[in-house]
Protein backbone atom coordinates (compact mmCIF):
# COMPACT_ATOMS: atom_id res chain seq x y z
CA UNK A 1 0.00 0.00 0.00
CA UNK A 2 2.53 2.35 1.22
CA UNK A 3 4.79 1.22 -2.36
CA UNK A 4 2.13 2.24 -4.55
CA UNK A 5 1.72 5.45 -2.72
CA UNK A 6 5.07 6.36 -2.96
CA UNK A 7 4.88 5.49 -7.47
CA UNK A 8 1.63 7.37 -7.32
CA UNK A 9 3.71 10.27 -6.15
CA UNK A 10 6.72 9.81 -7.98
CA UNK A 11 5.01 9.74 -11.00
CA UNK A 12 2.77 12.90 -10.02
CA UNK A 13 6.24 14.72 -9.54
CA UNK A 14 6.99 13.08 -12.71
CA UNK A 15 4.24 14.24 -14.72
CA UNK A 16 3.98 17.76 -12.85
CA UNK A 17 6.16 20.03 -14.99
CA UNK A 18 3.22 19.50 -17.79
CA UNK A 19 1.61 21.91 -15.94
CA UNK A 20 3.96 24.79 -17.19
CA UNK A 21 5.63 23.25 -20.05
CA UNK A 22 3.87 21.72 -23.53
CA UNK A 23 3.66 18.26 -24.26
CA UNK A 24 5.91 17.95 -27.30
CA UNK A 25 9.01 20.09 -25.26
CA UNK A 26 8.51 18.22 -22.06
CA UNK A 27 9.03 14.51 -23.98
CA UNK A 28 11.94 16.27 -25.74
CA UNK A 29 13.01 17.71 -22.34
CA UNK A 30 12.20 14.00 -20.32
CA UNK A 31 14.71 12.10 -23.26
CA UNK A 32 17.51 14.72 -22.72
CA UNK A 33 17.12 14.37 -19.08
CA UNK A 34 17.29 10.27 -19.04
CA UNK A 35 20.50 10.57 -21.13
CA UNK A 36 21.64 13.22 -18.90
CA UNK A 37 20.81 10.97 -16.09
CA UNK A 38 22.19 8.04 -17.31
CA UNK A 39 25.41 9.83 -18.02
CA UNK A 40 25.34 10.89 -14.33
CA UNK A 41 24.80 7.40 -13.69
CA UNK A 42 27.75 5.74 -15.12
CA UNK A 43 29.69 8.17 -12.96
CA UNK A 44 28.06 7.65 -9.95
CA UNK A 45 27.67 3.56 -9.82
CA UNK A 46 31.85 3.98 -9.67
CA UNK A 47 31.24 6.40 -6.79
CA UNK A 48 28.28 3.89 -4.97
CA UNK A 49 31.06 1.01 -5.37
CA UNK A 50 33.90 2.84 -3.98
CA UNK A 51 32.16 5.09 -1.46
CA UNK A 52 28.85 3.10 -0.56
CA UNK A 53 29.86 -0.35 -0.86
CA UNK A 54 33.78 -0.08 0.42
CA UNK A 55 32.99 3.07 2.53
CA UNK A 56 35.82 4.81 0.81
CA UNK A 57 35.44 8.32 0.42
CA UNK A 58 36.98 8.64 -2.62
CA UNK A 59 37.75 12.03 -4.32
CA UNK A 60 39.79 11.10 -6.51
CA UNK A 61 37.31 9.81 -8.71
CA UNK A 62 36.78 13.13 -10.49
CA UNK A 63 40.46 13.34 -11.68
CA UNK A 64 39.46 9.52 -12.84
CA UNK A 65 36.61 10.62 -14.52
CA UNK A 66 38.78 13.36 -16.49
CA UNK A 67 41.51 11.05 -17.12
CA UNK A 68 38.80 8.90 -18.61
CA UNK A 69 37.36 11.85 -20.78
CA UNK A 70 40.88 12.60 -22.21
CA UNK A 71 41.28 9.08 -22.99
CA UNK A 72 38.35 8.92 -24.96
CA UNK A 73 39.09 12.82 -26.50
CA UNK A 74 42.35 10.98 -27.89
CA UNK A 75 40.95 7.94 -29.60
CA UNK A 76 38.57 10.13 -31.22
CA UNK A 77 41.18 12.42 -31.95
CA UNK A 78 43.47 9.91 -33.55
CA UNK A 79 40.35 8.64 -35.46
CA UNK A 80 39.30 11.92 -36.60
CA UNK A 81 42.76 12.70 -37.62
CA UNK A 82 43.13 9.69 -39.71
CA UNK A 83 39.72 11.10 -41.39
CA UNK A 84 37.57 8.44 -40.32
CA UNK A 85 35.58 10.35 -37.85
CA UNK A 86 33.31 12.51 -39.77
CA UNK A 87 31.27 10.42 -42.49
CA UNK A 88 31.39 7.37 -40.53
CA UNK A 89 28.12 5.65 -40.12
CA UNK A 90 26.08 5.00 -37.36
CA UNK A 91 27.26 1.48 -36.71
CA UNK A 92 30.66 2.56 -37.83
CA UNK A 93 30.60 5.29 -35.28
CA UNK A 94 29.37 2.34 -32.64
CA UNK A 95 31.96 0.98 -32.88
CA UNK A 96 34.80 3.75 -32.28
CA UNK A 97 33.20 4.79 -29.47
CA UNK A 98 33.24 1.04 -28.21
CA UNK A 99 37.45 1.45 -28.73
CA UNK A 100 37.11 4.71 -26.71
CA UNK A 101 35.04 3.65 -23.81
CA UNK A 102 37.20 0.51 -23.66
CA UNK A 103 40.53 2.26 -23.77
CA UNK A 104 39.35 4.79 -21.43
CA UNK A 105 38.01 1.86 -19.47
CA UNK A 106 40.94 0.31 -19.49
CA UNK A 107 42.93 3.45 -18.22
CA UNK A 108 40.65 4.72 -15.98
CA UNK A 109 40.98 0.30 -14.14
CA UNK A 110 45.16 0.75 -14.45
CA UNK A 111 44.59 4.29 -12.51
CA UNK A 112 42.24 2.61 -9.68
CA UNK A 113 44.71 -0.35 -9.47
CA UNK A 114 47.73 1.81 -9.09
CA UNK A 115 45.90 4.44 -6.26
CA UNK A 116 44.35 1.30 -4.58
CA UNK A 117 47.47 -0.39 -4.27
CA UNK A 118 49.58 2.70 -3.26
CA UNK A 119 47.23 4.94 -1.14
CA UNK A 120 43.85 3.08 -0.31
CA UNK A 121 45.01 0.19 1.12
CA UNK A 122 46.91 2.05 4.00
CA UNK A 123 44.07 4.33 4.77
CA UNK A 124 40.81 1.79 5.00
CA UNK A 125 38.92 2.36 8.07
CA UNK A 126 39.79 5.83 8.47
CA UNK A 127 37.65 8.72 6.82
CA UNK A 128 39.51 11.62 7.57
CA UNK A 129 43.15 10.26 5.83
CA UNK A 130 40.84 8.50 3.13
CA UNK A 131 39.76 12.53 2.40
CA UNK A 132 42.97 14.09 2.71
CA UNK A 133 44.91 11.21 0.73
CA UNK A 134 42.33 10.72 -2.28
CA UNK A 135 42.55 15.04 -3.17
CA UNK A 136 46.35 14.82 -2.52
CA UNK A 137 45.68 11.72 -5.14
CA UNK A 138 43.20 14.18 -7.62
CA UNK A 139 45.73 17.24 -7.63
CA UNK A 140 48.24 14.94 -8.54
CA UNK A 141 46.23 13.49 -11.26
CA UNK A 142 45.28 16.78 -12.71
CA UNK A 143 48.41 18.01 -12.51
CA UNK A 144 49.59 15.11 -14.95
CA UNK A 145 46.42 15.66 -16.98
CA UNK A 146 47.45 19.28 -17.69
CA UNK A 147 51.37 18.55 -18.08
CA UNK A 148 50.32 15.60 -21.20
CA UNK A 149 47.00 17.77 -23.16
CA UNK A 150 47.59 20.97 -21.82
CA UNK A 151 45.67 23.58 -19.66
CA UNK A 152 43.26 24.75 -22.55
CA UNK A 153 39.55 23.42 -23.38
CA UNK A 154 39.86 20.85 -26.00
CA UNK A 155 37.13 20.06 -28.90
CA UNK A 156 36.55 16.35 -28.58
CA UNK A 157 35.21 15.33 -32.84
CA UNK A 158 32.13 14.01 -32.46
CA UNK A 159 30.94 11.29 -35.44
CA UNK A 160 28.08 12.82 -37.38
CA UNK A 161 25.81 10.43 -36.98
CA UNK A 162 25.60 10.83 -33.16
CA UNK A 163 24.16 14.04 -33.78
CA UNK A 164 21.96 12.98 -36.30
CA UNK A 165 18.30 12.37 -34.88
CA UNK A 166 15.00 10.80 -35.60
CA UNK A 167 11.27 12.26 -34.96
CA UNK A 168 9.09 10.15 -32.53
CA UNK A 169 5.97 11.93 -31.51
CA UNK A 170 6.87 15.26 -33.00
CA UNK A 171 9.74 14.88 -30.54
CA UNK A 172 13.54 15.08 -32.07
CA UNK A 173 15.89 12.21 -30.42
CA UNK A 174 19.43 12.51 -30.83
CA UNK A 175 21.10 8.87 -31.83
CA UNK A 176 23.70 9.71 -28.86
CA UNK A 177 20.94 10.43 -26.34
CA UNK A 178 19.62 6.89 -27.29
CA UNK A 179 23.14 5.60 -26.90
CA UNK A 180 23.54 7.10 -23.20
CA UNK A 181 20.23 5.78 -22.14
CA UNK A 182 20.95 2.51 -23.35
CA UNK A 183 24.70 2.47 -22.14
CA UNK A 184 23.08 3.16 -18.48
CA UNK A 185 20.71 0.70 -18.86
CA UNK A 186 23.55 -1.64 -19.36
CA UNK A 187 25.96 -0.78 -16.52
CA UNK A 188 22.59 -1.12 -14.01
CA UNK A 189 21.68 -4.72 -15.48
CA UNK A 190 25.90 -6.17 -15.24
CA UNK A 191 26.09 -4.21 -11.79
CA UNK A 192 22.93 -5.66 -10.37
CA UNK A 193 23.78 -8.93 -11.69
CA UNK A 194 27.08 -9.03 -10.86
CA UNK A 195 26.60 -7.83 -6.99
CA UNK A 196 22.91 -10.45 -6.27
CA UNK A 197 23.79 -13.48 -9.04
CA UNK A 198 27.10 -13.79 -8.91
CA UNK A 199 29.58 -15.22 -6.38
CA UNK A 200 32.21 -12.41 -6.78
CA UNK A 201 29.16 -10.43 -5.48
CA UNK A 202 28.44 -12.15 -2.64
CA UNK A 203 32.12 -11.74 -1.60
CA UNK A 204 32.25 -8.23 -2.22
CA UNK A 205 29.27 -7.55 0.02
CA UNK A 206 30.39 -9.53 2.51
CA UNK A 207 33.31 -8.30 2.73
CA UNK A 208 31.95 -4.73 2.86
CA UNK A 209 30.55 -6.20 5.46
CA UNK A 210 32.94 -8.42 7.73
CA UNK A 211 36.32 -8.68 6.24
CA UNK A 212 37.46 -11.19 8.76
CA UNK A 213 34.92 -13.79 8.05
CA UNK A 214 35.93 -13.21 4.11
CA UNK A 215 39.63 -14.05 4.97
CA UNK A 216 39.33 -16.90 7.23
CA UNK A 217 36.77 -18.07 4.72
CA UNK A 218 39.95 -18.38 2.22
CA UNK A 219 39.34 -15.36 0.13
CA UNK A 220 42.22 -13.07 -0.66
CA UNK A 221 40.09 -10.07 0.19
CA UNK A 222 42.92 -7.58 -0.53
CA UNK A 223 42.72 -8.65 -4.25
CA UNK A 224 38.98 -8.25 -4.42
CA UNK A 225 39.21 -4.74 -2.78
CA UNK A 226 41.35 -3.35 -5.36
CA UNK A 227 39.20 -5.15 -8.26
CA UNK A 228 36.09 -3.54 -7.36
CA UNK A 229 38.23 -0.32 -6.74
CA UNK A 230 39.78 -0.70 -10.33
CA UNK A 231 35.89 -1.44 -11.59
CA UNK A 232 35.07 1.95 -9.82
CA UNK A 233 37.37 3.54 -11.39
CA UNK A 234 36.75 2.39 -14.81
CA UNK A 235 33.02 3.14 -14.51
CA UNK A 236 34.24 6.92 -13.89
CA UNK A 237 36.67 7.11 -16.92
CA UNK A 238 33.68 5.35 -18.89
CA UNK A 239 31.60 7.82 -17.66
CA UNK A 240 34.11 10.75 -18.45
CA UNK A 241 34.29 9.95 -22.43
CA UNK A 242 30.29 9.85 -22.69
CA UNK A 243 30.16 13.29 -21.11
CA UNK A 244 33.29 14.32 -23.17
CA UNK A 245 30.67 13.05 -26.82
CA UNK A 246 28.30 15.16 -24.87
CA UNK A 247 29.38 17.95 -24.32
CA UNK A 248 31.82 18.15 -26.80
CA UNK A 249 34.64 19.40 -24.86
CA UNK A 250 36.81 18.29 -22.82
CA UNK A 251 39.18 20.46 -19.88
CA UNK A 252 40.63 19.50 -17.01
CA UNK A 253 38.99 20.63 -14.18
CA UNK A 254 35.55 18.81 -15.81
CA UNK A 255 35.91 16.13 -12.98
CA UNK A 256 35.34 18.59 -10.52
CA UNK A 257 31.43 19.65 -11.38
CA UNK A 258 30.41 16.09 -12.63
CA UNK A 259 31.71 14.91 -8.96
CA UNK A 260 28.91 17.13 -7.28
CA UNK A 261 26.07 15.44 -9.16
CA UNK A 262 27.63 11.66 -8.61
CA UNK A 263 27.74 12.73 -5.16
CA UNK A 264 24.18 14.19 -4.92
CA UNK A 265 22.93 11.04 -6.93
CA UNK A 266 24.81 8.61 -4.18
CA UNK A 267 23.34 10.30 -1.35
CA UNK A 268 19.80 10.85 -2.96
CA UNK A 269 19.54 7.13 -3.73
CA UNK A 270 21.49 5.66 -0.64
CA UNK A 271 24.77 4.87 0.19
CA UNK A 272 26.51 1.48 -1.57
CA UNK A 273 23.05 1.22 -3.19
CA UNK A 274 23.24 1.17 -6.99
CA UNK A 275 19.25 0.67 -7.46
CA UNK A 276 19.66 4.12 -5.28
CA UNK A 277 22.01 5.35 -7.61
CA UNK A 278 20.30 4.55 -10.79
CA UNK A 279 16.86 6.00 -9.95
CA UNK A 280 18.78 8.73 -8.02
CA UNK A 281 20.39 9.95 -11.43
CA UNK A 282 17.49 9.60 -13.23
CA UNK A 283 15.70 11.69 -10.82
CA UNK A 284 18.78 14.23 -10.86
CA UNK A 285 18.94 14.36 -14.81
CA UNK A 286 15.51 14.87 -15.22
CA UNK A 287 14.97 17.60 -12.98
CA UNK A 288 17.91 19.68 -14.15
CA UNK A 289 16.57 19.26 -17.23
CA UNK A 290 13.01 20.55 -16.80
CA UNK A 291 14.12 23.39 -13.91
CA UNK A 292 16.69 24.57 -16.54
CA UNK A 293 14.20 25.26 -19.18
CA UNK A 294 11.87 27.04 -16.21
CA UNK A 295 14.10 28.38 -14.27
CA UNK A 296 18.01 28.05 -15.77
CA UNK A 297 19.27 29.76 -13.07
CA UNK A 298 17.99 27.75 -10.81
CA UNK A 299 19.06 24.55 -12.14
CA UNK A 300 21.87 23.12 -9.85
CA UNK A 301 20.13 24.43 -7.10
CA UNK A 302 17.27 22.15 -7.34
CA UNK A 303 19.13 18.96 -7.01
CA UNK A 304 20.45 20.07 -3.79
CA UNK A 305 17.07 21.17 -2.66
CA UNK A 306 15.71 17.35 -3.43
CA UNK A 307 18.52 15.91 -1.54
CA UNK A 308 18.05 18.13 1.04
CA UNK A 309 14.51 16.98 1.35
CA UNK A 310 15.04 13.48 0.89
CA UNK A 311 17.56 13.64 3.62
CA UNK A 312 14.90 15.10 5.82
CA UNK A 313 12.64 12.40 5.13
CA UNK A 314 14.57 9.25 4.54
CA UNK A 315 18.24 10.39 6.15
CA UNK A 316 19.99 7.41 4.71
CA UNK A 317 18.46 7.78 0.89
CA UNK A 318 15.61 6.52 -1.07
CA UNK A 319 17.46 2.99 -1.41
CA UNK A 320 19.54 3.01 1.58
CA UNK A 321 19.56 0.57 4.53
CA UNK A 322 17.99 2.12 8.22
CA UNK B 1 59.37 -34.65 14.25
CA UNK B 2 56.07 -36.07 15.85
CA UNK B 3 52.36 -36.76 14.72
CA UNK B 4 51.25 -33.63 15.76
CA UNK B 5 48.33 -31.51 13.53
CA UNK B 6 49.17 -28.30 15.04
CA UNK B 7 52.50 -27.10 17.16
CA UNK B 8 53.12 -23.95 18.74
CA UNK B 9 56.28 -23.40 20.36
CA UNK B 10 56.81 -20.24 22.46
CA UNK B 11 54.14 -17.98 20.55
CA UNK B 12 54.43 -14.58 21.76
CA UNK B 13 51.71 -12.34 20.38
CA UNK B 14 51.44 -8.51 20.93
CA UNK B 15 48.18 -6.06 20.12
CA UNK B 16 49.15 -2.20 20.18
CA UNK B 17 51.14 -1.66 23.61
CA UNK B 18 49.77 -4.76 25.21
CA UNK B 19 51.66 -8.27 25.18
CA UNK B 20 48.65 -10.94 25.03
CA UNK B 21 50.09 -14.26 24.38
CA UNK B 22 53.61 -14.54 26.31
CA UNK B 23 54.96 -17.98 25.48
CA UNK B 24 52.46 -20.28 24.08
CA UNK B 25 53.28 -23.77 23.76
CA UNK B 26 50.58 -26.81 22.42
CA UNK B 27 50.77 -29.75 20.55
CA UNK B 28 47.33 -31.09 19.17
CA UNK B 29 46.90 -34.64 17.34
CA UNK B 30 44.41 -35.07 14.78
CA UNK B 31 41.05 -36.68 16.13
CA UNK B 32 38.51 -35.52 18.30
CA UNK B 33 38.04 -31.96 20.22
CA UNK B 34 40.33 -29.85 22.09
CA UNK B 35 39.48 -27.59 24.46
CA UNK B 36 41.03 -24.02 25.35
CA UNK B 37 40.42 -23.07 28.70
CA UNK B 38 40.75 -19.98 30.57
CA UNK B 39 39.92 -17.14 32.56
CA UNK B 40 38.56 -13.68 30.52
CA UNK B 41 41.41 -12.15 29.00
CA UNK B 42 43.52 -15.09 29.60
CA UNK B 43 44.65 -15.14 25.66
CA UNK B 44 42.23 -18.09 24.40
CA UNK B 45 40.74 -16.17 21.52
CA UNK B 46 44.07 -14.55 20.57
CA UNK B 47 45.59 -17.98 20.36
CA UNK B 48 42.89 -18.79 17.78
CA UNK B 49 43.44 -15.67 16.26
CA UNK B 50 46.96 -15.61 16.11
CA UNK B 51 46.75 -19.40 14.53
CA UNK B 52 44.68 -18.16 11.74
CA UNK B 53 47.11 -15.24 10.91
CA UNK B 54 44.88 -12.21 12.10
CA UNK B 55 46.94 -11.42 14.28
CA UNK B 56 50.59 -11.68 13.44
CA UNK B 57 52.70 -13.93 15.82
CA UNK B 58 55.63 -11.75 16.97
CA UNK B 59 57.88 -14.29 18.29
CA UNK B 60 57.42 -18.26 18.08
CA UNK B 61 56.82 -20.24 15.77
CA UNK B 62 53.14 -22.04 14.26
CA UNK B 63 53.24 -25.33 12.39
CA UNK B 64 50.28 -26.86 10.69
CA UNK B 65 50.27 -30.43 9.23
CA UNK B 66 54.30 -29.80 9.34
CA UNK B 67 54.42 -26.27 7.70
CA UNK B 68 55.25 -23.20 9.04
CA UNK B 69 52.23 -20.66 9.07
CA UNK B 70 52.98 -17.66 11.30
CA UNK B 71 54.62 -15.68 8.69
CA UNK B 72 51.35 -16.70 5.89
CA UNK B 73 48.24 -14.60 5.44
CA UNK B 74 45.10 -15.87 6.90
CA UNK B 75 43.09 -16.63 3.75
CA UNK B 76 46.29 -19.21 2.76
CA UNK B 77 46.06 -20.65 6.06
CA UNK B 78 42.01 -20.79 5.88
CA UNK B 79 42.73 -22.82 2.30
CA UNK B 80 45.11 -25.26 3.99
CA UNK B 81 42.68 -26.65 5.61
CA UNK B 82 41.73 -24.56 8.58
CA UNK B 83 38.20 -23.46 9.81
CA UNK B 84 37.61 -20.68 11.95
CA UNK B 85 33.74 -19.58 13.59
CA UNK B 86 34.91 -16.17 15.34
CA UNK B 87 32.69 -16.04 18.87
CA UNK B 88 29.54 -13.67 18.46
CA UNK B 89 27.70 -15.28 15.51
CA UNK B 90 30.11 -14.64 12.83
CA UNK B 91 27.46 -14.85 10.18
CA UNK B 92 27.33 -12.20 7.16
CA UNK B 93 23.84 -10.45 8.67
CA UNK B 94 22.97 -8.62 5.10
CA UNK B 95 23.47 -12.01 2.81
CA UNK B 96 20.58 -14.95 3.18
CA UNK B 97 21.69 -18.04 4.41
CA UNK B 98 21.93 -19.61 1.19
CA UNK B 99 24.57 -16.59 0.35
CA UNK B 100 26.66 -17.39 3.39
CA UNK B 101 26.53 -21.01 2.52
CA UNK B 102 27.83 -19.92 -0.96
CA UNK B 103 30.26 -17.71 0.48
CA UNK B 104 31.55 -20.79 2.34
CA UNK B 105 31.80 -22.97 -0.70
CA UNK B 106 35.25 -21.49 -1.89
CA UNK B 107 35.56 -24.59 -4.21
CA UNK B 108 32.28 -26.02 -5.02
CA UNK B 109 32.65 -30.05 -5.63
CA UNK B 110 30.15 -32.85 -4.83
CA UNK B 111 31.89 -33.42 -1.74
CA UNK B 112 31.16 -29.42 -0.38
CA UNK B 113 27.61 -29.88 -2.05
CA UNK B 114 27.26 -33.62 -0.30
CA UNK B 115 28.61 -31.96 3.16
CA UNK B 116 25.91 -28.87 2.55
CA UNK B 117 23.40 -31.75 2.65
CA UNK B 118 24.49 -33.16 5.81
CA UNK B 119 25.08 -29.94 7.07
CA UNK B 120 21.27 -29.07 6.57
CA UNK B 121 20.23 -32.55 7.97
CA UNK B 122 21.72 -31.67 11.00
CA UNK B 123 20.95 -27.93 11.32
CA UNK B 124 17.21 -28.60 9.73
CA UNK B 125 16.17 -24.79 10.80
CA UNK B 126 18.58 -22.89 7.94
CA UNK B 127 17.16 -25.01 5.10
CA UNK B 128 13.98 -23.67 6.39
CA UNK B 129 15.20 -20.22 6.09
CA UNK B 130 16.95 -20.10 3.13
CA UNK B 131 16.20 -17.06 1.45
CA UNK B 132 16.31 -15.03 4.52
CA UNK B 133 18.44 -12.46 5.51
CA UNK B 134 21.38 -13.97 8.33
CA UNK B 135 20.70 -10.68 10.50
CA UNK B 136 16.94 -11.75 10.71
CA UNK B 137 17.80 -15.53 12.20
CA UNK B 138 17.10 -15.69 16.30
CA UNK B 139 20.54 -16.06 18.37
CA UNK B 140 20.97 -20.02 18.21
CA UNK B 141 19.70 -20.03 14.64
CA UNK B 142 22.92 -17.37 13.38
CA UNK B 143 25.36 -19.77 16.12
CA UNK B 144 24.12 -22.75 14.14
CA UNK B 145 24.49 -21.21 10.80
CA UNK B 146 28.14 -19.61 11.93
CA UNK B 147 29.31 -23.62 12.78
CA UNK B 148 27.50 -25.14 9.44
CA UNK B 149 28.91 -22.51 6.85
CA UNK B 150 32.32 -23.40 8.29
CA UNK B 151 31.53 -27.44 8.57
CA UNK B 152 30.67 -27.19 5.01
CA UNK B 153 34.07 -27.10 3.39
CA UNK B 154 36.40 -30.08 4.03
CA UNK B 155 38.41 -28.72 6.63
CA UNK B 156 40.99 -30.92 8.83
CA UNK B 157 40.91 -28.31 11.68
CA UNK B 158 38.42 -26.26 13.03
CA UNK B 159 39.03 -23.46 15.16
CA UNK B 160 35.31 -22.39 17.19
CA UNK B 161 35.72 -19.47 19.59
CA UNK B 162 32.78 -20.02 22.18
CA UNK B 163 30.08 -20.74 20.33
CA UNK B 164 27.59 -21.09 23.48
CA UNK B 165 28.28 -17.17 24.64
CA UNK B 166 24.96 -16.03 24.85
CA UNK B 167 22.98 -18.62 24.12
CA UNK B 168 19.77 -20.16 25.92
CA UNK B 169 19.99 -23.69 27.90
CA UNK B 170 18.27 -25.72 25.22
CA UNK B 171 20.58 -24.20 22.41
CA UNK B 172 23.55 -24.85 24.13
CA UNK B 173 22.37 -28.73 24.34
CA UNK B 174 21.73 -28.60 20.66
CA UNK B 175 24.66 -27.29 20.11
CA UNK B 176 26.80 -29.91 21.84
CA UNK B 177 25.33 -32.56 19.61
CA UNK B 178 25.99 -30.69 16.77
CA UNK B 179 29.90 -30.26 17.94
CA UNK B 180 29.97 -34.31 18.88
CA UNK B 181 28.94 -35.28 14.93
CA UNK B 182 31.50 -32.59 13.90
CA UNK B 183 34.45 -33.92 16.15
CA UNK B 184 33.54 -37.18 14.56
CA UNK B 185 34.70 -36.08 11.41
CA UNK B 186 37.00 -33.03 11.63
CA UNK B 187 39.10 -32.21 14.48
CA UNK B 188 38.93 -29.29 16.21
CA UNK B 189 39.74 -26.75 18.96
CA UNK B 190 36.93 -25.41 20.61
CA UNK B 191 37.55 -22.41 23.24
CA UNK B 192 34.69 -22.31 25.49
CA UNK B 193 33.79 -20.94 29.25
CA UNK B 194 30.73 -23.22 29.51
CA UNK B 195 32.34 -26.03 31.19
CA UNK B 196 29.69 -28.68 31.41
CA UNK B 197 29.86 -28.11 27.12
CA UNK B 198 33.26 -28.61 27.09
CA UNK B 199 33.18 -31.52 28.89
CA UNK B 200 30.58 -33.35 26.82
CA UNK B 201 32.38 -32.22 23.54
CA UNK B 202 36.09 -32.38 24.63
CA UNK B 203 38.72 -35.24 25.06
CA UNK B 204 42.08 -33.01 26.06
CA UNK B 205 42.06 -29.76 27.01
CA UNK B 206 44.65 -26.45 27.49
CA UNK B 207 44.21 -23.95 30.42
CA UNK B 208 45.60 -20.51 29.68
CA UNK B 209 46.30 -18.10 32.30
CA UNK B 210 48.05 -14.72 31.38
CA UNK B 211 49.51 -15.66 28.07
CA UNK B 212 50.50 -18.75 29.13
CA UNK B 213 50.12 -22.74 29.09
CA UNK B 214 49.38 -23.65 32.92
CA UNK B 215 47.86 -26.86 32.47
CA UNK B 216 47.26 -29.77 29.76
CA UNK B 217 45.88 -33.22 30.53
CA UNK B 218 42.31 -34.90 29.87
CA UNK B 219 39.33 -33.13 30.52
CA UNK B 220 37.80 -35.56 33.02
CA UNK B 221 40.80 -35.25 35.25
CA UNK B 222 40.76 -31.84 35.24
CA UNK B 223 37.18 -32.12 36.60
CA UNK B 224 38.35 -34.24 39.29
CA UNK B 225 41.30 -31.40 40.12
CA UNK B 226 39.02 -29.36 42.27
CA UNK B 227 42.01 -26.78 43.58
CA UNK B 228 43.19 -26.49 39.95
CA UNK B 229 39.79 -25.40 38.94
CA UNK B 230 38.99 -23.11 41.56
CA UNK B 231 42.48 -21.34 40.84
CA UNK B 232 42.18 -21.23 36.93
CA UNK B 233 39.06 -21.50 36.27
CA UNK B 234 37.24 -19.95 39.42
CA UNK B 235 34.68 -22.83 39.32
Amino acid sequence: MKSKANTMAGLGLLLMPLIWIDPVTYLTLTVAGLSLGMLIFLIASGLTLIFGLMDVLNLAHAAFFAFGAYMGYTVLYLFNSWGWIEGASLWGSLWFLVVALGTAGLVGALLGVITERLVIQRVYGDHLMQLLVTVGVSFVMVEILKIIWGVNDEVVPIPLAFQDSFIIYGVFVEYFRVVAILLGVLVFAVLQFMLKKTKIGIIVRAGVENREIVQTTGYNINRIFTMVFALGAAFAAIGGTMMAIFNQAVDPGMGDQFLIFALIVVIIGGMGSVTGSFVGAIIVGLSFNYVAYLVPKMALGVNFMIMAIILLIRPKGLFGKE
Amino acid sequence: MNDSMLTLDDVHTHIGQHHILQGVSLSVNPGGATILLGRNGAGKSTTLKTIMGLYPASKGSIRFKGEKIHREKTHKIARMGMGFVPEDHAVLFNLTVEENFRLSMVEETETTRQNLEDVLELFPALRKFWKTKAGLLSGGQKQMLAIARVFVCDHSLLLIDEPSKGLAPIVVDQLGEALLRIKDKTKVILVEQNFNLACQVGTDCFILDDGQVVFHGMIDELAKDKPMMKAYLGI
